[in-house]
């Protein structure tokens, strides 16, 4: 934490998190589960709520929830679903079918790129309501002139995962939701979009002095639509609980509003107010209870897992598995390794991948990236130079060389570049001084500076890694 | 005729659907406007069937086992297109775009589904006054309740309205009217009949039976509405049932108790002429061969605490989707919620929103552990006691209401009375368990009695045997 008032406090920080499940059809009924659509035409009897209309178990779904389960390391158990009642347009039945006091997944947890384990006290399957918008007045409910309510994603599938109190900074509450949607993604349990609302996050803080055993008051903040809100949201709700305890108040148990726009939350019910959900058991639904030989089953189905690929991606390149989290997050770590095995340098594979590929491999083959940087780690071809060939190379395919050629990149003399050194120098007494005599924190801005210069005048056609070796070699003699 | 003959008949074109059709119209036409079993006659659909059936047995097809049966289908029940209102002015216009299952069954078996039929307000009663269309009149005597929820579909086929009916039983609701009435009704095994398109009252108690003038009636109907359907989880995953044999098996041998609380012993309040016409069912059981004794069901006592607590409690939230959003009238207010509060305040009737206020209270925090949990509590002791039952007995006999049929208006001011009405049969509810009521002897008042046979689950085969033998003792007697 940078904001000073906020030394001397630990943020105690838990997530709830709602994601789709990847089914062809709803939780329960066969209307179709897709995003998007004309509103209310994924709709049918049973996720409209029609007197009359009983719910079906999705099969799919209790796959997708058990392979939630088994990912994040929990019991898969005999589960019973529940009615959480209350009132509002866009609940069709008015109740939510959810589970309640015997979730089907229980107890297990997920394990951070840092290697710290978080604890994740539940996976249930719920399923989604629909969605109003009002029309007139801002769009907000009580201003507005009238409200429509879209029922397509009534009956979504959902599995809420619901994360123990053990995250302490923003940083880890985006780490633990980024490592929990790369898991999901993995296992093709869902497509873990938050922009899509297809995966939506609840954020539970509350704050204590550092050294205390004791949580403080939490306050649930609802409405975090993206990794960038969750961080500034719960920065925000923890100063302001600071803000609230030094100043000699209490904080108050609530339901906050994180607002986007003004960078705030705002109250939308205290303790009081909270809904009384009359949870009873869903008579219309018999006990769920997968077979252990299903479990087992779905089991050695699961592929690896983030956590793993990344010790396999640390181990071929020699780096920390922390180090690996960027390219298994993109789905490159297997393309690195196999790029690896064919000899390809690893810090340059894991460079490219990380900094030059952001719109994917594309065309790139194994073959040509590991040519590619053989070519680079050879010294025919400069950093800037390979960069080129390789956008080439995801764009259209080829050969490195060939396209290398083509665009007339031909490694510089070594001779030729020692004259153009040599003048640049020249130009420049003081610069060259401070590098011949810095230490070497001082020698690495210099030479950054000169192999700018030499960029400049080659443009980007000399190696910089050549031109640092004849800046140390001339220092030294 | 029975429904069997006539079926027969039709088929062999010695009858036509048409022509039975237009002799129970008649019969409606005649009589409707006194009794009221109906929310809605459908003569022209029914004509449209009945011709359909015509055809198709003049081009030598066989149309079904119900060939060109009139059947009346109880307004809680769905049908496409077609108001299903639940005798409530929360529903007034509202049409299904679905049939329930057993809609389809009825007219895959060839049947002609003739109307929808009275009840009390979303089932909730025991004499059908409780509807927004006015109360269904007994048509033996119409100065009294036909009984009730599913009074409608018990009067009609007492008025000859349509040889069999569809009705719900979520405590007794088509077994009391049945003996009401004098016909034979049956609560099926929870889970034996589907309830994909039964509008809910209490979704663990709700259950689809037939009413009929004849055992052997009752059980055609029973045959072709049961039988698993994958659109409800809860329905049990077996075939059809297969009664035909034990129509005729007759009860040599069979141990039959005749449970104590409910026949002069702990409960109070079942008349005297109930409990002697349950003797005379006793020694005609005894004289066919079944070995009958008196036993004891001790937790039936507490049956109707633990129904008017689970009942009220899944109807609060079965009834909570009426809020004006989605379908049916809507009363206008300037917020959403006031909007909900006021078209259900106009839109259900007192009895339902009792039950609502009861339900919703049971369940709420701080309150539930002493009222819902101790009521599942009291229901596994009644199962329980049940099984230990079953164990010495192949089935259990009661009567099936505590009285005749009532004047109407006799119990409308006090809700615990009407309650009380249910008294024998909440049990099977609560339990799951089959039970039929099969009408035999009367009472000083020259009304018809029912007695009731329990069976354990899913044995509803022995339980048609018991009831075959009543009602053809029944039948001797008079």
């Amino acid at each position: 934490m940078t904001s000073k008032t906020l030394d001397g406090w630990e943020i105690v920080i838990g997530l709830e998190v709602h994601a789709e499940l990847a089914t062809a059809t709803k939780l329960f009924s066969s209307a179709q589960n897709v995003f998007g659509g004309e509103p209310n035409t994924n709709i049918d009897p049973v996720s409209l709520g029609l007197p009359g209309s009983l719910p079906v178990l999705n099969q799919k779904a209790v796959e997708l929830a058990i392979r939630v389960g088994l990912a994040l390391n929990c019991r898969v158990q005999r589960s019973v679903f529940a009615r959480k009642n209350y009132f509002y347009p866009d609940m069709p039945k008015a109740y939510q079918i959810s589970q309640f006091d015997l979730p089907i997944n229980e107890g297990g947890w997920l394990e951070l790129p840092d290697g710290q384990r978080i604890g994740i006290e539940r996976a249930h399957l719920e399923e989604d309501t629909g969605k109003s918008s009002h029309v007139g007045g801002g769009g907000r409910i009580h201003e507005a002139d009238y409200s429509l309510v879209d029922y397509n994603r009534a009956g979504v599938p959902l599995i809420e995962i619901v994360g123990a109190p053990d995250l302490r900074s923003a940083e880890e509450a985006r780490s633990y939701v980024s490592e929990l949607r790369s898991i999901l993604v993995a296992i093709g349990a869902s497509d873990g979009k938050m922009e899509e609302g297809s995966m939506r996050v609840d954020c539970n803080v509350s704050v204590r002095p550092e050294g205390s055993e004791e949580f403080g008051t939490r306050c649930e903040v609802k409405n975090i639509n993206s990794l960038r809100s969750l961080g500034r949201a719960i920065e925000y709700e923890a100063q302001r609980q600071v803000d609230i305890i030094t100043s000699g108040q209490e904080v108050e148990q609530q339901t906050r509003h994180w607002d986007e726009a003004d960078g705030r939350t705002h109250t939308l019910r205290s303790k009081e107010e909270a809904f009384d959900y009359r949870y009873f058991s869903e008579p219309d639904l018999v006990p769920l209870d997968p077979s252990p030989e299903w479990i087992t089953e779905i089991q050695e189905s699961l592929p690896e897992l983030p956590r793993q690929r990344r010790i396999n991606l640390s181990e071929a390149a020699g780096i920390t598995p922390q180090e690996a989290t960027l390219v298994v997050e993109r789905n490159l770590d297997e393309f690195a390794i196999a790029a690896i095995e064919k000899g390809a340098d690893p810090t340059r594979v894991l460079v490219h991948l990380e900094n030059n590929l952001a719109d994917g491999i594309g065309e790139l083959t194994i073959e040509s990236f590991a040519g590619l940087i053989s070519l680079e780690t050879s010294g025919d071809l400069s950093a800037t130079q390979a960069k080129t060939v390789l956008a080439d190379l995801a764009d259209k395919g080829g050969d490195p060389k060939e396209i290398a050629a083509h665009h007339g990149f031909e490694a510089m003399d070594t001779s030729e570049l020692e004259t153009l050194i040599e003048g640049i120098l020249a130009d420049h007494p003081e610069d060259w001084t401070a590098f011949v005599e810095g230490d070497p924190e001082e020698r690495k801005k210099k030479s950054g500076f000169f192999v700018g210069q030499v960029m400049k005048m080659t443009k980007g056609q000399a190696d910089g890694k050549i031109v640092n070796d004849i800046l140390l070699h001339r220092a030294e003699n | 005729m029975t429904v069997q003959e006539t079926v027969l008949a039709i088929q062999k074109g010695e009858m036509k659907a048409q022509e039975v059709l237009e002799s129970h119209l008649k019969t409606i036409q005649d009589r409707e406007e006194e009794i009221n079993a109906f929310n809605l006659v459908m003569t022209e659909e029914a004509i449209k069937e009945a011709e359909k059936i015509d055809s198709l047995v003049a081009e030598g097809k066989n149309p079904g086992p119900l060939t060109g049966i009139p059947v009346a289908v109880k307004d809680n029940i769905c049908t496409q297109g077609i108001p299903t209102t639940c005798s409530s002015n929360i529903l007034a216009g509202w049409l299904p775009p679905y049939d329930a299952t057993i809609v389809e069954r009825l007219r895959d078996a060839g049947a002609v589904i003739v109307g929808k039929t009275n009840l009390d307000e979303f089932a909730m009663g025991a004499s059908t006054e409780n509807s927004a269309f006015g109360p269904t009149r007994n048509p033996l005597d119409t100065t009294r309740v036909p009984g009730g929820s599913s009074g409608g579909s018990a009067a009609a086929v007492a008025a000859g309205f349509t040889p069999l009916a569809i009705g719900s039983d979520t405590g007794g609701s088509i077994r009391q009217p049945a003996a009401l009435c004098g016909v034979v009704g049956v609560k099926p095994t929870y889970g034996r009949v589907s309830r994909y398109g039964l509008v809910a009252f209490a979704s663990s108690l709700d259950q689809i039976g037939p009413f009929a003038e004849t055992v052997a009636d009752a059980a055609l109907l029973l045959e072709v509405i049961s039988g698993h359907d994958p659109l409800d989880t809860t329905s049990i995953p077996e075939p059809p049932l297969d009664l035909s044999s034990a129509l005729t098996q007759g009860v040599e041998g069979l141990r039959i108790g005749v449970i104590d609380e409910l026949s002069g012993g702990a409960i109070e309040g079942i008349s005297d002429d109930v409990l002697a016409c349950l003797e005379k069912a006793v020694e005609a059981l005894t004289s066919a061969g079944a070995i009958v004794e008196r036993t004891s069901v001790p937790s039936t006592v507490y049956g109707l605490s633990a129904y008017y607590v689970i009942a009220p409690a899944e109807a609060s939230s079965n009834l909570a989707r009426y809020d004006g959003v989605r379908f049916g009238p809507r009363v206008d207010a300037k917020t959403t919620s006031e909007m909900m509060v006021a078209t259900r305040t106009a839109g259900f009737g007192d009895e339902v929103k009792r039950r609502i206020m009861l339900g919703t209270y049971a369940l709420s925090a701080g309150y539930y552990d002493a009222y819902y949990g101790k009521s599942q509590k009291v229901r596994t002791l009644i199962m329980n006691d049940f099984a230990a039952a079953y164990e010495k007995f192949d089935l259990l006999l009661s009567p099936t209401a505590p009285t005749t049929a009532f004047p109407l208006g006799d119990k409308t001011e006090d809700p615990l009375q009407m309650y009380l009405q249910d008294i024998c049969t909440i049990s099977s509810n609560l339990a799951g368990h089959p039970a039929m009521s099969v009408p035999f002897g009367q009472g000083t008042d020259g009304l018809p009695v029912g007695i009731q046979v329990l069976a354990p689950a899913t044995d509803e085969h022995t339980m048609f045997r018991a009831g075959a033998i009543l009602e053809a003792s029944n039948q001797g007697q008079s």
